[in-house]
């Protein structure tokens, strides 16, 4: 037998994962996923279900009721299996790590023995907000403040377009401490639902990854408890950066996944339309559309494996990688389900077939985590420091 | 609260073929799974253990492949697991079988309620949970699609094609549950790491002290004459193509339903 896949050296762990993750998404989620991008609905159920499973504490350590072993390799197979099938359940699911990094990376023992298990168990869900209406690529321009008054922080200043609004418990939020001070006078807060002054806005109409929520948080006078504030005040922007390393191989996942997906469709679609006489796919130049296909979303898969296990070796500055990963992944994702559609022609177009909604849901994965054009300035910025040296 | 679920390994398949040269199933290129209504009566039982407390054993037989079900169930959270498996029960029928898990039972401690699946869906038969009920001593309920305990005391409802009884019975019992009663759970990552270093322990015919009469093919009365593939049925249902989704909907909750994907 040819070899179907490349050998990652997956631990026995991961490869358990990587099944378990496989079989839910195509028994729970593939029977659903059409209805639940048509109508927007939120994946609730199937979130409850990935918690019970002990899936939703993959990138939580043990010591904090998580399950991962000591690679993020194991929260990332998963993203990229839920991805084959659905990015906006996949999505749903990442964004709980995103709002949980900054505790992670950032957070008091006390902060990560509250907050930690219950995102773990999933009994609480995560969200991650920075984004503003007139501050996305420069999130050091964001205008929402915190105030300090007393034992709390107050906060005032509106959030948008965030990954799971309303449907989190747990957010972690950034805000101006110290407007002189610019990126410098950024913090970022735990805040939870149903804190008083804490509410929520409009949630977006979608082009793609519909079944996720995308919402406005709201803040008027919501007083936040001072132990909230992660760190120090001022190392906000530093802390959503570093978040930023260690979710974006979580998004180029979703960039492989979807790109897999959409390939394994094309495949198989190709080989059953009889035109011709014969099935498409004994054309030769459909034939090499699926072959760059096919090797662009290996090599995707490689890049981003390889940044993980950098980063399990406990790398410390993984900018340039983690947007590499994130930028070439995504960007795969784009042309390979665009390659798609035009692999299954007017069919592909069609809502009975499933590619038309992974085009439409790739286009995000380009945008959302700084877009791809942001992705280039830092891996830039970082040849740039690199080079010094060497000259 | 104890409950025994019994389970049984079959084919991956609806289309089970026979060999016509010998009259036994194909067993070849075919995977195992747990038996689709097995997979029911075990959530059953998982569900009264997360509701109100319970130990859950899960037992088979069959041959040592079997353990891997029996490990599945223990991923899904049953307590102890219990492989019934001897050379001399080869060529059970159904009489055979009933006799040998009821056996089984006897030796484990005293069970409150004992769950099967509606039947299995290769041998068809559905005669193995009356059976075991009947040597058992114990009331019997078939068809249940909704089952509740509470303190000591079951109330099930057993269905009918055009409608249900709602019952009510004393502990200790015997249930067979049809599909409709839940949707089973998948196994846990915690539990699934779990069960791979479960070792299944196997009880033999000396440890239920199964007497050799009555197992095996000297404990089968049923003799099988032939065993064929009915002709193909005609007709079918049709389902109207004007509403394409919906028609698609349709077929594949009526592919699931008859466990066909
Ligand atoms: C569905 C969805 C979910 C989201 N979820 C979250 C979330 O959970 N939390 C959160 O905080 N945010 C979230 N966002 C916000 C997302 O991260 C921002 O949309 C993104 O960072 C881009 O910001 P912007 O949309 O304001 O684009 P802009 O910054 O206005 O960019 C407009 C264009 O200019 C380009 N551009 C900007 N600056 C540069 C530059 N320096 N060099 C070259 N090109 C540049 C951009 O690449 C883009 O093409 C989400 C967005 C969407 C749409
Ligand atoms: C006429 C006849 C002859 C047979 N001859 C042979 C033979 O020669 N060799 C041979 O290997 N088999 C033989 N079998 C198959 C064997 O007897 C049956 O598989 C077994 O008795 C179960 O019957 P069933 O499949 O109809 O299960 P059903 O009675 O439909 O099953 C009902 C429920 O009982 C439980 N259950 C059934 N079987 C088991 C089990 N093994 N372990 C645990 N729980 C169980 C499950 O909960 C199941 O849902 C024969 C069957 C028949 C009908």
């Amino acid at each position: 037998m040819a070899v179907t896949e490349i050998d990652y050296g997956l631990n026995e762990m991961q490869l358990e994962i990587r099944e378990m993750v496989r079989n839910f998404a195509q028994e729970r989620v593939l029977p659903v996923r059409a209805e639940l991008d048509e109508k927007e609905e939120f994946p609730t159920e199937i979130l409850r279900e990935l918690g019970r499973m002990d899936l939703m504490g993959l990138y939580i350590p043990e010591a904090y009721g998580g399950s991962m072993t000591d690679s993020m390799l194991d929260f990332i197979v998963a993203i990229e299996e839920l991805s084959k099938v659905c990015c906006g359940v996949s999505v749903s699911y990442a964004a709980n790590a995103l709002g949980a990094d900054p505790i992670l990376l950032g957070g008091s023992e006390e902060q990560k023995k509250k907050f930690l298990p219950p995102l773990a168990s999933g009994e609480k869900w995560g969200a991650f907000a920075l984004t503003e209406p007139n501050a996305g690529s420069d999130a050091g321009g964001i205008q929402t403040t915190a105030v300090k008054r007393g034992d709390h922080y107050v906060l005032n200043g509106t959030k948008q377009w965030i990954t799971n609004g309303g449907e989190a418990d747990i957010y972690t939020v950034l805000a101006v401490t110290d407007r002189k001070r610019g990126a410098r006078g950024i913090s970022c807060f735990i805040v939870e639902k149903g804190t008083p002054g804490f509410s929520f806005g409009k949630k977006e109409n979608k082009l793609g990854i519909r079944a996720s929520a995308t919402r406005e948080l709201i803040f008027e006078d919501c007083a936040v408890p001072a132990e909230n504030l992660l760190g120090r005040e001022g190392m906000g922007f530093l802390l959503a950066m570093k978040t930023f390393d260690v979710s974006r191989p979580g998004i180029a996942a979703q960039g492989v996944g979807l790109a897999q997906g959409a390939l394994d469709a094309a495949v198989i679609y190709a080989k059953q339309r009889i035109q011709f006489g014969r099935p498409v796919i004994a054309n030769q130049g459909l034939q090499w559309m699926l072959a760059d296909m096919a090797t662009k979303v290996e090599t995707a898969r490689a890049l981003l494996y390889g940044v993980c296990r950098t980063l399990d070796a406990g790398a410390k500055d993984m900018s340039k990688f983690s947007a590499m990963c994130k930028l070439y992944a995504t960007d795969v994702a784009m042309q390979v389900t665009t390659d798609a559609v035009q692999v299954f022609g007017g069919y592909g177009f069609m809502r009975e077939y499933p590619v038309e909604k992974m085009m439409r849901d790739a286009k995000i994965l380009q945008i959302y985590e700084g877009t791809n054009q942001i992705q280039r300035e830092v891996i830039g910025l970082s040849l740039v420091k690199e080079y010094a040296s060497r000259m | 609260m104890h409950i025994i679920v019994c389970l049984k390994q079959v084919p991956d398949t609806n289309d089970v073929r026979i060999d016509p040269e010998t009259n036994t199933l194909i067993r070849e290129g075919v995977a195992s799974i747990m038996n689709p209504f097995d997979e029911n009566a075990l959530e059953a039982a998982l569900a009264i253990k997360d509701a109100q407390g319970a130990t859950v054993t899960a037992i088979s037989m069959g041959p040592p492949q079997a353990g891997d079900m029996l490990r599945e169930a223990i991923a899904r959270g049953a307590d102890n697991v219990y492989l019934v498996s001897d050379r001399a029960f080869a060529g059970s029928d159904t009489l055979a079988t009933s006799y040998a898990l009821a056996k089984a039972i006897r030796t484990l401690p005293a069970a409150d309620l004992v769950l099967f699946g509606k039947q299995a869906i290769d041998g068809d038969t559905a005669q193995v949970g009356p059976g075991v009920a009947e040597l058992l001593g114990l009331p019997i309920i078939t068809y249940v699609r909704k089952v509740t305990v509470q303190d000591q005391q079951l109330e099930v409802e057993r269905a009918f094609e055009d409608g249900f009884e709602r019952m009510s019975v004393p502990l200790p019992a015997v249930l067979t549950v049809l599909k409709e009663t839940n949707v089973p759970r998948m196994a846990s990552l915690r539990g699934r790491m779990k069960a791979k270093k479960v070792e299944v322990p196997v009880l033999k015919a000396a440890d239920i002290e199964a007497e050799s009469h009555h197992v095996g093919l000297t404990g089968s009365p049923t003799q099988v004459i032939r065993i064929f593939t009915p002709p193909k049925k005609q007709g079918g249902v049709t389902l109207d193509g004007s509403h394409g989704q919906e028609a698609a909907q349709q077929a594949v909750a009526l592919l699931r339903e008859r466990k066909v994907i």
